[in-house]
C-alpha cells in the first residue's frame, strides 16, 4: 500500500512538472479505457488510465464518432463523481491545414467536446478550452496512423 | 545590431534621398545622431555630367538575361565585405550576375568591361576611420561609359552591411526603375527541439540571413509575426501564460503589449497599410470572427459574424478591401469583402481548399496556399481570382510574404516527418512572383513564419 501510494505520488509530481504550454499526458494518453490501478482518484492519471483523456475526428471535421461520444460519457461521469475537478479541453490538427486555420479548427474540435461535456451535465465554468492547431503534435510521424492521432481534443485536469 | 541602434537616412539632398529611400525615411531624418548620411559624388571629369543612366532594362528581361555587372573588391577596410554583400543581393535576386573584376581607378577601361559583357559596373572605396564608416561609390553605364550614381555615405562603423544593402537598392533603381528590397528584414519564428514540442521564438534577421537574432525567449508558443508597414513594430500571437493572443512589441523599446481584449482565442494579426489598426481573428463557439483593432484608443470593431471560420484577414494596399479564409460554404476558401465588412465574395475556385491569403503590395495579385491531395501548393491570383498561377509545391509549403516591391515571396517550407519525428525541417524559402529563382534563406537552424518588413524597416 504504501509502494502504491508513493508510485502514485510519483505520477503526480511528474504531470505537475510539465510546462503549461504543453498537452499533459500527451504521451501517455489514449482513448481506450483500461481499468488501472495504482493512480490518485479524481487525477489526470485516473483520467488517462480509466477514463480515456481524448477523443479523435476526421479530416477537417469536427464532427463526435460514437466512440468520440463514449469516451466524452465516460469522462462526464468521471467529472460527476469529481465535482472538484475543472479541465481544459486542448483541440489539435493535424500538419495538413495552413497554420492559422487550423487554430480554429482545433478550437472548433475543443468546442464540440466541450458542448458535449456541457449537454451531458458538467457545469461550463468547469471547462476551459485551447487550440494548439498543428504546432503540438501527439504523433510526430507524418503518415495516415500519426494525422488521425493528431485530430483530437485532449481533456487534462487543471 | 540591436533593433534600436538602426540609423535612419538623414539627408542633405532631399531630392536625391526622396527618390532613394521614401517618405518615411526621410520623416525620420534628424532623429538619428548615429544616421546615415548620403552625399552625391561630382562625376568624374571625364564622364558626361548629369547622366541619366538607368532603367532601359525591365525586371521582365531580367528574368530572361540577368543584367552583367561587375562588381570588384571596393578598396578600404570594409571594402571586401561592402562588396560581398552587394554583390550577394544582386545575385541573389536573380536580375543580375554579378562580375568579378579589377577595382579601376579614376575612369574606368570601359573597354575592357565591356568585351567581358558587363552592362553595368560599381566602383568605390570603403573606409573605416575615426568619424565611422565612410563608402564612396559609383555606378556606371559600360556602355555609354557615364556615371549614373555617385554618392558617399558616412554611417557608423558597424553599419557596413546596411550602407551595401542601400547601395544594392540604388543599383536596382537604377537599372530597373523600380525600387528595391534588399534595406529590409524579415521577422520569423525560430524553431528548435523535438517536433511534439517544438520551442518556438520570435526571431529577426536582414533580408539576406545575416543578423539574425532572437526577440522572445522560449517559454510560450509565438507563432505568426507581422510587420507593422509604417512603424518598427510586430504583430504577433503568443500563448503566454497559457493565454493564446495576439500581441505588439516595440522593436525600438522592446515594450510588448496585449492587443485587444476578447474571450476567445486571437490570432492571424494584420496591419493595416496605415499602421493604426490591426485585424485580426477570434474564436467564438465553433468559428471565428474577424476584427479590427485600433491601436491607439484600442476599440475594436467586428467585422465579420458568418459562425464559420473567418480567419487570415489582410488589407488590400489601399486599405479599401479585406482578403480572408473562410469555410462558411463548407471548406476553406478565400473570400474579399469591404474594409468595414460586408459584401464577401468568394474568389478561389480551383481544386482543393485554400488559406493563407496576402495581398501584394501592387495591389495586383493575392498569394496563398493550396492543399489538395495532401500536397501544398504556393501560388497567386489577381484579386478578382482570375489568372490562379502555382509557384512552387511541397509537403508543406504556407505562410507567405511579399518583399517591399512585391516581386518576391518568402514562404515556410516544411519537409516531412518519418517515425520519431525524424526528417522534419521548417526553413525560409524565397520565389519570384513569376515562379522563377527559388532559394532558401539561410537562417540559423529550423524557422517559419517569414514576414517581411517595408524597404528601411
Amino acid at each position: 500500500m504504501r509502494l502504491k501510494l508513493l508510485g502514485a505520488l510519483g505520477m503526480a509530481v511528474f504531470l505537475a512538472a510539465c510546462s503549461d504550454d504543453t498537452n499533459k499526458g500527451a504521451t501517455t494518453g489514449t482513448g481506450a479505457a483500461a481499468q488501472s490501478t495504482g493512480v490518485t482518484p479524481g487525477s489526470e492519471a485516473d483520467l488517462v488510465a480509466n477514463v480515456g483523456d481524448r477523443v479523435f475526428f476526421e479530416l477537417n471535421k469536427n464532427n463526435l464518432s460514437s466512440e468520440a461520444q463514449a469516451t466524452l460519457d465516460r469522462q462526464a461521469a468521471w467529472l460527476a463523481k469529481y465535482p472538484q475537478v475543472t479541465v481544459q479541453l486542448a483541440g489539435n490538427c493535424d500538419d495538413r491545414g495552413t497554420e492559422e486555420y487550423n487554430i480554429a479548427l482545433g478550437e472548433r474540435r475543443a468546442n464540440a467536446a466541450r458542448d458535449y461535456l456541457v449537454a451531458k451535465g458538467v457545469a461550463a465554468s468547469r471547462i476551459t478550452t485551447i487550440s494548439y492547431g498543428k504546432d503540438r503534435p501527439t504523433a510526430t510521424g507524418d503518415n495516415e496512423e500519426a494525422w488521425a492521432q493528431n485530430r483530437n481534443s485532449i481533456t487534462s485536469v487543471r | 545590431m540591436r533593433p534600436s541602434d538602426l540609423p535612419l537616412i538623414s539627408d542633405v539632398e532631399a531630392s536625391l534621398l526622396a527618390t532613394h529611400f521614401g517618405r518615411r525615411a526621410l520623416l525620420g531624418a534628424g532623429a538619428a545622431a548615429t544616421g546615415v548620411l548620403a552625399m552625391p559624388l561630382s562625376a568624374l571629369a571625364q564622364a558626361a555630367p548629369g547622366a541619366p543612366g538607368a532603367a532601359e532594362i525591365t525586371v521582365d528581361q531580367a528574368r530572361t538575361a540577368p543584367i552583367p555587372i561587375v562588381i570588384p573588391v571596393l578598396g578600404g577596410d570594409a571594402g571586401q565585405l561592402v562588396s560581398s554583400v552587394i554583390s550577394g543581393d544582386l545575385g541573389n535576386c536573380g536580375l543580375f550576375a554579378p562580375i568579378n573584376g579589377a577595382l579601376p581607378v579614376g575612369v574606368p577601361d570601359f573597354g575592357t568591361y565591356k568585351s567581358l559583357g558587363a552592362r553595368a559596373l560599381v566602383s568605390g572605396t570603403a573606409t573605416t576611420g575615426a568619424g565611422g564608416l565612410r563608402v564612396e561609390f559609383r555606378l556606371w553605364d559600360v556602355l555609354t561609359g557615364q556615371q549614373i550614381q555617385g554618392t558617399a555615405y558616412t554611417a557608423g562603423a558597424g553599419d557596413a552591411r546596411k550602407i551595401a544593402h542601400i547601395i544594392a537598392d540604388v543599383i536596382y533603381e537604377r537599372l530597373l526603375g523600380e525600387k528595391g528590397y534588399f534595406n529590409s528584414r524579415i521577422a520569423y519564428i525560430a524553431r528548435s527541439g523535438p517536433r511534439a514540442h517544438q520551442i518556438t521564438r520570435l526571431a529577426i534577421m536582414d533580408q539576406d540571413g545575416a543578423n539574425s537574432h532572437y526577440l522572445s525567449g522560449g517559454q510560450w508558443l509565438t507563432l505568426t509575426p507581422r510587420f507593422s508597414p509604417v512603424s518598427d513594430q510586430l504583430a504577433f500571437m503568443s500563448y503566454a501564460n497559457n493565454r493564446p493572443r495576439v500581441y505588439v512589441l516595440n522593436l525600438a523599446t522592446g515594450r510588448q503589449q496585449l492587443l485587444g481584449d476578447f474571450d476567445g482565442i486571437s490570432f492571424a494579426p494584420r496591419f493595416a497599410p496605415d499602421g493604426h489598426t490591426v485585424i485580426m481573428s477570434v474564436t467564438r463557439g465553433g468559428g471565428s470572427d474577424i476584427y479590427s483593432v485600433d491601436l491607439a484608443s484600442r476599440g475594436k470593431r467586428q467585422l465579420t459574424s458568418s459562425g464559420a471560420i473567418d480567419t487570415s484577414p489582410c488589407y488590400s494596399p489601399d486599405g479599401s478591401q479585406i482578403v480572408f479564409n473562410s469555410d462558411r460554404g463548407g471548406t476553406p476558401q478565400l473570400y474579399i469583402m469591404s474594409a468595414g465588412g460586408g459584401g464577401a465574395k468568394r474568389i478561389s475556385y480551383g481544386n482543393g481548399i485554400y488559406g493563407s491569403p496576402v495581398w501584394s503590395p501592387r495591389g495586383d495579385l493575392i498569394a496563398f496556399t493550396r492543399i489538395a491531395n495532401g500536397s501544398f501548393s504556393l501560388g497567386v491570383m489577381a484579386p478578382d481570382g482570375t489568372g490562379e498561377r502555382i509557384l512552387t509545391q511541397g509537403f508543406t509549403v504556407d505562410t507567405a510574404t511579399f518583399c517591399p516591391n512585391g516581386r518576391v515571396l518568402a514562404f515556410c517550407r516544411q519537409t516531412a516527418a518519418g517515425a520519431g519525428g525524424a526528417g522534419f525541417s521548417s526553413s525560409i524559402g524565397t520565389i519570384d512572383i513569376t515562379g522563377f529563382h527559388e532559394r532558401s534563406i539561410p537562417a540559423a537552424g529550423m524557422a517559419s513564419d517569414p514576414a517581411w518588413s517595408p524597404l528601411n524597416g
